[in-house]
């Protein structure tokens, strides 16, 4: 039988704030155990919550991204549990009027084919403390630092239908956020986060099957891993003649598999009210027109516009503008070099693979952007050719100094003086009779060796296409 | 609606009451007449009432984002039962 997998993300990413949600405890990550929990975070008798700002603007901002629509009122209320890291009992969320409403964002399949993913919506709420089980002689150790970050948790609708997609869909996210500077976003270091719920229906099936929910999944590899290694566990069930049953589940990275939560407890009984201790959040078209005059230009309008500004190609243009600060160093490369497809070669091909292979953010990058622009510009007037760009590219890694004073210093300019390319060109012929007589003969690929041994014997400064002209010049 | 003695055990578990079984007999009623009361005013009309989620007619106060506290870390510390490493120590939570 042939399947279709459902898939619907939970994703949640924390605010880039100073202080906490409800608190003004700061929110630095990495910080000493519990040096970062006040009062309000240890749940101390008496304590009140008052709500950030930026935190709701970060909110409402994602909201105008995703075109939703942004709640005139909106309501937190209390979700009540027990666990050691939340030390009030419940977790201040917000479960009926959440923030953000209904939006939407584009993805773009494999085959290049745009895909619209509904975003149900985005509520806010305070993250919990961190427990650690090892090393406490059978006792748990607790650090509320995180505890009271502000967390954005964005609901996607079950509209992704592989792994694939939903990892897609959760870089596209990714960007967005990363565009409109609301959070770090880093998985791995859970300032995003991402839970999966994933069913499987016969192919043309409109009944949702029973689904599962996949956590602690903590990179965007692993999102399609676990998706994958979930949809054939849940396909191997149903063939047998089994049933799924509705169940949390952990994924496993060290054993690429997914297993049943072990929880004594794992009754979802919330009991949900409304949060006494703060009142409705009325947000007025003021506080939201002024937060959409902060909005920056989002990935798909750069990439459109990129395009055609710039002449790229479908591949170019959103490679380019995946991340924010490519986009801008690109562009800025791009305009004072003059040449936006040697601009886009260079930045996607060369300083791509130097950032990856050191690990490092675009901002860390030894090269910066009106550097790379004099290379590429020194490439366009014929000092240096595209061979020894890349030597130059390389020196410019470890020496700050100014492009030309490396050209110079290491005497990479190219040859472009007739005279110096003639006496090179006499050296060529004279040194290769039998190739002389081939072409002469009519073996007119013969040439491409020749101009190949005149290039080497210069140590690659020649002009090529001078070198090539020169040769057929004296071969006539 | 009526309660039964099983759904009283559930709510006191969830909360982290204790409630003896002599106990549980008298919360069950109490709860049953709160009920009672809710479902008298489930049959009033309110279709053209806005839903009120604070019984204030006040709207919430935003904060600007700043760290304003110092964290009295040393007392927070020795208000624990137990701490070690900086961590508040508690009975292991999983099993």
């Amino acid at each position: 039988m042939e399947w279709e997998t459902v898939i619907g993300l939970e994703v949640h990413v924390q605010l880039s704030t100073e202080s906490k949600l409800f608190s003004s405890a700061p929110t630095q990550f990495g910080a000493e155990p519990n040096t970062q929990a006040n009062i309000y975070d240890l749940a101390l008798p008496g304590v009140l919550p008052v709500l950030n700002r930026d935190a709701l603007k970060h909110a409402v901002k994602f909201g105008l991204a995703i075109n939703a629509s942004i709640s005139n009122t909106s309501i937190f209320d209390r979700k009540n549990y027990f666990y050691p890291d939340l030390p009030k009992g419940y977790q201040i969320s917000q479960l009926d009027f959440p923030t953000v409403g209904k939006g939407s964002l584009t993805i773009t399949l494999e085959d290049g084919e745009e895909k619209i993913i509904g975003v149900t919506r985005a509520h806010m709420e305070e993250d919990a403390g961190k427990s650690l089980h090892e090393d406490f002689h059978g006792m748990s150790g607790i650090d509320l630092n995180r505890a009271g970050t502000p967390l954005l948790e964005i609901v996607s609708e079950p509209d992704l239908r592989s792994a694939r997609e939903a990892v897609t869909y959760l870089k596209k996210l990714h960007s967005i956020i990363r565009y409109l500077d609301i959070s770090d976003a880093i998985m791995a270091q859970g300032s995003m986060r991402c839970d999966a719920n994933v069913s499987i229906r016969p192919m043309g099936e409109t009944e949702l099957g029973t689904r599962t929910e996949i956590k602690n999944i903590n990179s965007f590899r692993f999102v399609e891993k676990a998706i994958n290694y979930e949809v054939q566990r849940q396909q191997d069930i149903i063939q047998d003649g089994g049933r799924i049953v509705q169940e949390t589940r952990l994924y496993d990275a060290h054993r690429d598999e997914t297993r049943t939560m072990r929880s004594k407890e794992v009754a979802n009984d919330y009991r949900y009210f409304p949060e006494p201790d703060l009142l409705p959040i009325v947000i007025d078209q003021a506080f939201v027109n002024s937060i959409r005059a902060t909005l920056p230009e989002l990935p798909d309008a750069k990439k459109t516009r990129f395009a055609k500004e710039f002449g790229l190609n479908d591949y170019d243009a959103s490679v380019l503008t995946n991340n924010r600060d490519m986009a801008d160093y690109f562009e800025c490369v791009a305009k004072s070099s003059g040449d936006a497809k040697l601009a886009a070669n260079w930045v996607a091909g060369e300083l791509q693979a130097l950032l990856k292979k050191n690990n490092w953010e675009i901002k860390e990058s030894p090269i910066q952007a009106d550097r790379l622009a004099t290379l590429i510009a020194r490439i366009k007037d014929n000092t240096i050719s595209g061979k020894i760009a890349k030597t130059v590219f390389e020196a410019m890694i470890k020496d700050s100094s100014n492009v030309d004073d490396i050209i110079e210093a290491k005497g990479l300019k190219q040859i472009t003086d007739i005279g110096e390319i003639a006496k090179l060109v006499n050296e060529i012929i004279a040194n290769n009779p039998e190739q002389v007589e081939q072409f002469r003969e009519g073996k007119e690929q013969v040439l491409s060796y020749l101009v190949g041994q005149a290039m080497k014997l210069s140590r690659g400064k020649a002009n090529p296409a001078q070198v090539n002209q020169i040769l057929r010049e004296k071969l006539k | 609606m009526a309660l039964d003695k099983s759904e009283v055990e559930k709510i006191a578990h969830l909360a982290r009451l204790h409630i003896s079984r002599t106990e549980a007999e008298g919360v069950m009623s109490r709860i049953t007449d709160i009920l009672a009361l809710i479902d008298q005013m489930q049959t009033v009309n309110t279709d053209d009432i806005e839903p009120l989620a604070h019984p204030l007619d006040a709207l919430q106060r935003l904060r600007a984002d700043e760290v304003t506290e110092v964290i009295h870390y040393d007392d927070l510390q020795s208000l624990a039962p137990e701490a070690r490493d900086g961590l508040y120590l508690v009975p292991k939570v999983i099993e």
